[in-house]
């Protein structure tokens, strides 16, 4: 094992976690405003790289370019999964916690089916996009160019996340949903309008991560599933709510998935990142950066 | 006033087991025979995983883990060692309880989502240790070998009364176990850490320990399941038995009858298990993916339209998750 | 073994990040008390609340029982030693009867649930919610929840109960109710602190006033005195609150 080999692949994990903590702050993002967890957060991935598929197959777009779109499929699809299904989970009033996982578990199966039958189980993958197959070499290591560019998207969405949640008014009202969403109707901020809009932020960016792992990674209908746990891990790892201790996890769980692989045959290269997250649980059961 | 609806408790279990018990002189067909003992099965496990879950409000989503040692420790023992599974049923249930204590340790100290996933975690970690670990035949898993029809071994070659006689009183137990907790002590704490845990700690409840006693208790009949599993299906691997789809079949029949409640896991199950088998079955084989829609749509409109579970459609009292 | 002071508080701190939440409070409470626990906002009344009912841990200070040390004793081992509270934000056990929430504070003082059935029924009937008996908890009307609390930290048969804030929110009706109620359990021998913003209601009730601000101990005293000291009303002028001279 050559410091090159190491390097090389810590570099490689630095990349696959910054996607990682992109797929995953839509998640903390969700819960983080009302306390919902989205259990079928891996199928909107699985169907955000099925729509950077279609638009690859029957309009020639590059997903690089189909994202923005796909971006705002997944928005549209998000505000209406809250508008149609969880708003009704959340007016239980027993078992709040069960209701939405099952819920929501309920809606993922149904996508998985629905995948199933209408895509077939077939493993589908774009060819000839614009980063596909590409890499780009910087001292000796070499980058692969979809996963470069993923990350690059990811970073730049943190930015613009964290721009739209400080700087701008509709972030002010989500925080301050965040914080109250019983009082916000008090100041003039529906309740309801703010959770559908967080649903459809929160879905668009896992929208934005599924364009991008469209192109590397295999398409399938039970794609969502390998990275939903992963996504949660994440998200709790970071702190359930918090947008930051997600990007921080979601690079450290993509650099320790990168060691253990390095160290443990492949098959158990998750097991790393579970014990990462039950180590800091336990000093810390919170997460991170969590406040709930 | 306080015995009649207990009493009553008892005697629909005694009628019910009754009617169960005479099912086989009525049912031939080996394939619904099947159904009818994998319903019983998971309506023990589920009610097992209710005592955690639905009881102390502990949502675990990592039960494969006790299943898959309750299976794995008896069978080795049994192939490996020559030991009764009968022997090895309880081996493995004291193992999976003590497992169950050993990780409560630190895990009851997370609260919410933080302790589901901590309990998914460790059930994959599990799974996928047990995916490459030789010893237990990894991927491969290990098959049970017949050594001919005998109770003493509990194998049976092509007679599935046994196994549903077994399975029968399995779930009585498991039925009577949660019946009893209900009206002690340990049933009153566990429903106020499950509503309220500062309010319990405040009325003298022992919080930690009031988990751990939780999760011991249902851990072990998990486990006791997993071994009866193991020897009536004769074939066990990492995918069958340790797998989160199968922590999450644990849960969903508690969660679908009514969480929480005596009869909510049998009823969930009663429903749940037919019908998964029934579409697949009848759909699953096209590959279409029909079946996962049916019982996708099914667990969302019961989660949405009746929280509180199916037996709220019974009778009011039977879904107050109260007691006497 | 009868002490006179069932609960001594000793230069009593806790530090919330940076914020010092308690000030070096000394209080001191003597059995069969009704003592009342005001100030403003923010003054670390439920604080100290919390400290006394071990829901929170000191950052200094001792806390003395019934002539026992219990500061490193958790809420649950209080709860035993005969500390009962109910809590500011009601926390009912909502899946739960009326009668089986009042059970689990039985709970504490034996292991027969047949037993602790019976003696919710009398807390129950002592408390006026004999009628609402077999109903979920989360059916009741707030104030009727405030009664349950209290139901159910009067099963744990306390020798000290602390009342946080019970009176806040009721109506004249519903409270005068709840002062009878507060002087009932003061006339079967319990000691009272309560932690209240309504003056009107509380400063008849009590036999002594501590008046708490920014943290630290302001008065001592007769609640008509506590109402005429200058310290005590600079502390509340923002807020303009008139006791009714009494």
């Amino acid at each position: 094992m050559t410091t090159e080999i190491i390097i090389q692949s810590l570099v490689s994990g630095l990349l696959t976690g910054l996607i990682y903590a992109l797929i995953a702050v839509g998640l903390s993002l969700i819960f983080g405003l009302m306390d919902v967890v989205n259990f079928a957060h891996g199928e909107f991935l699985m169907i955000a790289m099925y729509a950077t598929f279609g638009l690859a197959l029957g309009v020639a777009l590059d997903p690089i370019l189909s994202a923005p779109l796909v971006a705002a499929l997944l928005f549209s699809f998000g505000a209406l999964v809250y508008v149609g299904i969880v708003r009704y989970a959340m007016r239980a009033k027993a078992n709040l916690g069960m209701v939405q996982i099952f819920a929501t578990f309920g809606l993922a199966i149904v996508m998985r089916g629905l995948a199933q039958l209408f895509f077939t189980p077939d493993y589908r993958s774009i060819s000839n996009t614009w980063t596909g197959g590409k890499t780009l070499e910087l001292g000796g290591i070499f980058l692969p160019m979809p996963q470069l560019v993923g990350a690059m998207i990811s970073i730049f969405a943190f930015v613009a996340l964290f721009f739209l949640i400080k700087r701008t008014d509709f972030g002010k009202a989500l925080e301050a949903t965040r914080e109250d969403a019983g009082a916000v109707a008090l100041v003039g901020i529906n309740k309801n309008h703010m959770f559908t809009l967080g649903w459809g932020l929160g879905a668009s960016l896992v929208g934005l991560a599924g364009a991008v792992m469209a192109t590397f990674f295999y398409i399938y209908p039970d794609v969502g599933a390998s990275f939903a746990l992963i996504s949660y891990v994440t998200v709790a790892l970071g702190g359930f709510g918090s947008v930051f201790g997600a990007l921080v996890a979601g690079i450290i769980v993509g650099l320790i998935e990168a060691i253990t692989a390095m160290l443990v045959p492949p098959a158990l290269k998750s097991v790393g990142i579970y014990a990462l997250y039950l180590g800091v649980v336990f000093l810390r059961p919170r997460g991170l950066f969590g406040s709930l | 006033m306080s015995r009649n609806p207990r009493q009553r408790e008892l005697i629909t279990l005694a009628v019910v087991a009754a009617a169960l018990a005479a099912l086989p002189l009525f049912v031939k067909d080996v394939y619904l025979q099947n159904v009818l003992i994998l319903t019983l099965m998971y309506a023990a496990l589920s009610q097992s995983w209710n005592i955690l879950g639905g009881y102390c409000g502990q949502i675990s989503l990592g039960h494969a883990l006790y299943f898959g040692i309750g299976a794995y420790v008896s069978t080795i023992l049994f192939t490996k060692f020559g030991i009764v599974p009968w022997f090895g049923m309880v081996v493995s249930g004291g193992l999976a309880a003590l497992m169950a204590l050993i990780l409560g340790y630190p895990c009851f100290r997370l609260r919410g989502h933080y302790f589901t996933i901590a309990t998914i975690v460790i059930a994959e970690t599990a799974y996928l240790l047990f995916l490459n670990w030789d010893w237990v035949g990894a991927a491969l898993g290990i098959q049970i070998t017949m050594r001919g029809d005998n109770w003493l071994n509990f194998q049976f070659a092509r007679n599935k009364l046994p196994y549903f006689y077994f399975v029968l009183v399995f779930a009585c137990v498991t039925w009577l176990v949660t019946w009893i907790i209900e009206g002690s002590k340990w049933g009153y704490w566990w429903r106020a850490i499950k509503d309220n845990p500062e309010a319990a700690e405040s009325l003298g409840v022992d919080v930690f320990n009031s988990k751990m006693a939780a999760a011991a208790v249902s851990a072990f009949f998990t486990a006791v399941g997993g071994s009866f599993y193991a020897q009536f299906v004769s074939y066990i691997d990492p995918e069958s038995v340790m797998s989160f789809q199968f922590s999450l079949l644990m849960a969903l029949p508690a969660v679908l009858g009514g969480i929480g409640t005596l009869w909510g896991p049998a009823l969930g199950a009663a429903i749940l298990i037919p019908l998964t088998e029934f579409t697949r079955s009848y759909f699953g084989g096209s590959g279409k993916g029909t079946d996962l829609i049916i019982y996708g749509v099914l667990i969302m409109i019961i989660a949405l339209a009746r929280p509180e579970g199916l037996v709220s459609l019974f009778s009011r009292r039977a879904s107050k998750q109260a007691a006497p | 073994m009868s002490q006179k002071v069932m609960l001594e508080a000793q230069h009593v701190s806790r530090r919330f990040a940076g914020v010092l939440a308690n000030d070096d409070v000394s209080i001191r409470v003597e059995r069969g008390e009704i003592v009342g626990l005001i100030g403003p906002n923010g003054a670390g009344k439920s604080t100290l609340f919390n400290l006394i009912a071990g829901a929170l841990p000191l950052s200094s200070g001792t806390i003395m029982f019934d002539g026992e040390d219990v500061t490193s004793l958790p809420a649950t081992k209080r709860c035993a030693r005969g500390i009962a509270r109910t809590f500011q934000v009601v926390r009912s056990f909502e899946s739960m009867s009326v009668l089986d929430n009042v059970v689990v504070g039985a709970l504490v003082r034996t292991t027969s649930t047949r037993d602790a059935h019976r003696k919710a029924r009398e807390i129950l009937e002592f408390a006026g919610l004999e009628h609402r008996v077999d109903a979920q908890a989360s059916s009741l009307t707030p104030s009727e929840k405030r009664r349950l609390e209290v139901a159910r930290a009067l099963a744990t048969d306390p020798k000290l109960l602390l009342l946080d804030e019970v009176m806040t929110g009721l109506t004249p009706t519903e409270a005068q109710k709840g002062v009878a109620l507060v002087r009932k359990i003061r006339e079967t021998g319990i000691t009272i602190i309560m932690v209240e913003h309504v003056m009107e209601v509380v400063m008849p009730l009590v036999d002594r006033a501590i008046v708490l601000n920014l943290g630290r101990v302001l008065f001592e005293g007769k609640p008509a005195d506590a109402v005429r000291d200058s310290n005590v009303i600079g502390a509340y002028l923002g807020e303009r609150h008139r006791a009714p001279s009494s």
